[in-house]
């Protein structure tokens, strides 16, 4: 024990690059606590016993484990060549300890420190609605049902930074095909996991940020069955961990980062355009379709550039122009033909 | 105990360690990687909120000492307030340098564009006249001048959680309870307000203007 948390002080070092063997639940718990003790933030919080303590354990031997990591595993999968990207990729750690998912906390640590105990074998994941046979999934599935592709994609976030990050899983057309996709179909409609016993922002506004969960989203059914929209199992060639939405989660790249619905339990084809989380929270900033578009700003903040979050320290970030459609226009573009984008943001 | 002289150097110590601390766990989270792996919107959010602290605390300041009767207290406000100008200074740092990366361009399209900014902006101007007109040279020389700009503190309690209000996606419960907490760290003062109210209005109604003057206008 004893040895364990001395090498993961050691691999933390700020100055030791490129270790990627990250002990996440040292750091999560670890982070969990300071947090915790934070509390309100800054000034008073800081001197109360807690705190200390918190502060005390980064350099003691007490920093113990407190619940198992979740647990990866390598897939199997080959690469698309189709969609690989020459810019840099953003590093594993990042990716992992850097999410928004909410049902975890709103914080950008929140989610890796939350929700290593989260339980995705088993799993269900349903699809039906409009559709000749409906289907479910259980976790075994998710991985064996489909030849798994790596895709490496952009990802915009809606709050204006971005990170490139190699997906595993499989295109959305092929499993909505499988259902077999009924001609009355127009739209997708996804559902998150809804269980607060896991999801802590679920039970509490205050932790979940006064989102109405369960998480909803939402595609037409031409994006849905465009090539691009791909069902993720996994990152950097293992399984999805629990932050960036485990066991599978849908990534839509062309799309603000909230469209790409995380830990999904339910696949709906429907006649009439769904009903969308964000959407519901605040329909004057956040539409239905929320392509990433430069020219249309966010009411309180600009989209016209992003933090691109890659490797290296807190200066090395650079800022970069937001493409059209993040970059995809040439594959969906055609799909919005004759619509008015700054009407339908 | 009534606090004395002697005891105002511990006093004022002790909140420059109080102040000062949570600069340095900050540091220490971010080094160890427990602000996140991308910490630029955990180090704004970090400073932001001690400059609102802050704020809370040199709010606190004068009824604590009026309500337990320790005057000497009220010297340790310039200290309290040039902290909130400091953790300000660094939230505006972290925002242009970390989130905006230099480019001026946008920054300064933001401050015009976005009402949230542009509340955290009118925040930081004020403040900054404030920290300056602190030095005891400049506060001598602007006189009876000092306190009616000094008033405008008041104003800044009332847009700092305004502008964290407005700058959040849907967590609002954490600014709204600033809000209510200033509000009531405001009403403390009515008594205050309502002689800055009638020293106003005194200025301003006719009736009091001397005859030789009302003329001209």
């Amino acid at each position: 024990m004893t040895t364990k948390t001395k090498k993961w002080i050691l691999s933390q070092a700020p100055w030791q690059t490129k270790d990627h063997e990250v002990t996440p639940e040292a750091i999560f718990n670890q982070r969990r606590s300071i947090i915790k003790a934070m509390g309100l933030g800054a000034l008073g919080a800081s001197l109360s016993g807690t705190s200390q303590a918190g502060i005390f354990d980064l350099f003691s031997d007490k920093a113990k484990i407190e619940s198992a990591s979740f647990v990866t595993s390598p897939l199997s999968f080959s690469p698309n060549a189709n969609y690989s990207l020459t810019e840099a990729a953003t590093p594993h750690k990042k990716v992992i300890s850097h999410n928004n998912f909410y049902e975890f906390g709103t914080a950008k640590q929140d989610p890796a420190a939350n929700a290593q105990g989260f339980v995705v074998d088993p799993w269900q994941l349903v699809i039906d609605g409009e559709v000749e046979r409906p289907i479910t999934l259980d976790y075994d599935d998710l991985t064996k049902l489909f030849a798994l592709e790596e895709r490496t994609y952009r990802l915009r976030c809606v709050e204006a930074w971005s990170m490139v990050i190699p997906w595993t899983g499989f295109s959305l057309a092929s499993l909505l095909k499988k259902a077999g996709v009924k001609s009355s179909a127009t739209h997708v409609a996804f559902e998150t996991l809804h269980d607060p016993m896991q999801m802590p922002g679920q039970q509490s506004r205050r932790i979940g940020g006064g989102i109405h969960y369960p998480y909803v989203e939402g595609l037409t059914i031409d994006e849905a069955m465009n090539d691009l929209s791909f069902m993720a199992v996994g990152l950097y060639g293992k399984t999805l961990p629990p932050q960036n939405g485990a066991p599978i989660r849908l990534v839509v790249p062309w799309k603000y980062g909230f469209k790409s619905i995380k830990s999904i339990v339910r696949i709906t084809l429907t006649s009439s355009q769904p009903k969308t989380s964000w959407n519901q929270l605040a329909a004057n900033e956040y539409g239905f379709y929320a392509n990433v578009n430069p020219a249309v700003d966010h009411p309180r903040w600009s989209q016209a550039s992003e933090r691109r979050i890659g490797e290296g320290g807190l200066f090395s970030a650079k800022r970069i122009a937001t493409l059209p459609f993040n970059g995809y226009g040439e594959q969906v573009a055609s799909l919005y033909k004759g619509l008015d984008l700054t009407k339908f943001f | 105990m009534r606090l004395m002289t002697k005891h105002l150097v511990w006093i004022k110590l002790l909140f420059h360690i109080i102040a000062l601390s949570p600069i340095f766990i900050l540091i220490m989270l971010v080094l160890s990687e427990q602000a996140g792996g991308d910490p630029v919107q955990y180090i704004i959010h970090y400073t932001g909120m001690g400059a609102l602290n802050s704020l809370v605390a040199v709010l606190l300041i004068s009824p604590i000492a009026k309500r337990f009767k320790q005057g000497l207290l009220m010297q340790t406000r310039r200290l309290v307030g040039l902290y909130v100008f400091g953790y300000a200074t660094l939230h505006l740092m972290a925002f242009i340098s970390l989130d905006l990366l230099f480019e001026w361009s946008l920054f300064i399209e933001e401050v015009i564009k976005r009402p949230y900014i542009i509340v955290g902006a009118v925040s930081f101007f004020v403040l900054t006249l404030l920290a300056i007109s602190s030095f005891s040279l400049i506060r001598r020389k602007m006189a009876k001048r000092w306190q009616p700009l000094h008033n405008f503190i008041y104003l800044i309690a009332m847009l700092v959680p305004i502008h964290f209000y407005w700058s959040v996606k849907s967590e609002i419960i954490e600014p709204s309870i600033y809000i209510g907490l200033m509000l009531a760290l405001l009403s403390l003062r009515l008594s205050t307000f309502k002689k800055m109210f009638q020293r106003f209005s005194t200025i301003v109604k006719p009736s009091n203007i001397p005859p030789s003057r009302a003329k001209k206008i």
